[in-house]
């Protein structure tokens, strides 16, 4: 099985929901089986969602290992954040 | 004409019925989780479908008898559903050639069941009809997964799709029942079902990659209580703790 039926991981968007999030995996022999296998797993069939699904193998993912040199420097770079303005109460939805 | 209507209600909540526990004796034993969780559901779905069916149809009766009640102490000849379903589950190939067939069948029935004259029977059916469009696409999914994959899935297909071939012939048999509430505008005719089942019978087997199936002589019966040999041993396992516990409620 672990040849055949590649892992494939789901994102789903809930009804009203703004973006798709990733729910989990499924393993499956094609698209359309791993859709169905992602309706049936992680939707419970409610109506109006949308579902991605997508082979793990074609993600690529930072390195853990790289982590520091990816992520931190920029912590040591205070004047990149922008955390020193006072915002006046007439902006919203900053 | 209350008559017929009961035992129109019964068959169709008897065929769900039947499916429906036989799907459910896969629990666990699917080839993967993920099959395991769409055969379960697809059972969920007859079931609840058996349960408003029935119950449409011990109102009608006017007997007292609930869905409980005609699920679980009626004994083989009293069973109304076709023979198609009462079949043993055998690979996973054959289970989904006689989900294939029957849901197919199911999903043409109740397009047109759900216009029925019979309010009931149409509200019924247009709640069950989008679950079994997805049945139907399910299984011919796996019919063309199955059927164009190795030599071995390939043959075991057509072994499932042999096996159950025989039973397809009784899906559109009529009889004085559907004649009565065809003329009332309240059954559908069975003929006018026979050209879209096997247009998409055919489709799915092209896509496959399988031949057509011929038609074998055909076999009946379930419609009048003539069941083959495993609907009884279905029925003793389903049915026995009700019938050893007659009057416990759960």
């Amino acid at each position: 099985m672990k040849t055949d039926w590649p892992l494939w991981e789901v994102f789903v968007r809930a009804r009203g929901g703004l973006s798709h999030r990733h729910a989990g995996s499924v393993h499956a022999p094609d698209a359309t089986i791993a859709l169905r296998h992602a309706r049936d797993t992680y939707t419970r069939r409610m109506e109006g969602v949308s579902l991605w699904v997508v082979r793990s193998s074609d993600i690529a993912a930072s390195d853990p290992e790289q982590a520091g040199p990816m992520f931190e420097p920029a912590e040591t770079k205070i004047y990149r954040h922008p955390t020193f303005y006072e915002l006046p109460d007439a902006v919203k939805h900053m | 004409m209350t008559d017929a209507l009961f035992t129109y209600a019964l068959r169709l909540g008897d065929d769900s019925l039947v499916l429906g526990q036989r799907l459910s004796e896969w629990c666990g034993h699917a080839p993967t989780i993920e099959v395991d969780l769409s055969l379960a559901n697809v059972a969920l779905d007859l079931v609840g479908q058996a349960q408003l069916f029935l119950g449409y149809a011990g109102e009608l009766e006017g007997k007292g008898r609930d869905a409980d009640r005609l699920a679980f102490h009626r004994d083989v000849m009293a069973w109304t559903n076709c023979l198609m379903v009462e079949q043993p589950n055998g690979d996973f190939a054959r289970t989904m050639a006689r989900q294939f067939l029957f849901s197919t069948w199911q999903k043409a029935l109740f397009d047109r069941l759900a216009v029925s004259k019979d309010a009931r029977l149409a509200e019924i059916a247009a709640k069950a009809v989008k679950e079994v469009a997805y049945h139907a696409d399910l299984a011919a999914d796996w019919v063309i997964r199955l059927g164009d994959g190795t030599g071995e899935s390939r043959t075991r297909m057509i072994a499932g799709l042999d096996w159950h071939w025989r039973f397809v012939d009784e899906l559109f048999q009529t009889d004085s029942v559907i004649e009565t509430l065809v003329a009332e505008g309240i059954a559908v005719d069975p003929a006018a079902l026979r050209p879209v089942f096997e247009a998409r019978v055919a489709a799915v087997l092209a896509e496959a990659g399988l031949p057509a199936m011929e038609l074998p002589r055909p076999i009946v019966g379930g419609r009048k209580g003539h069941h083959s040999e495993h609907l009884g041993h279905m029925l003793a396992v389903m049915q026995h703790i009700p019938r050893t516990y007659p009057e416990a409620v759960w």
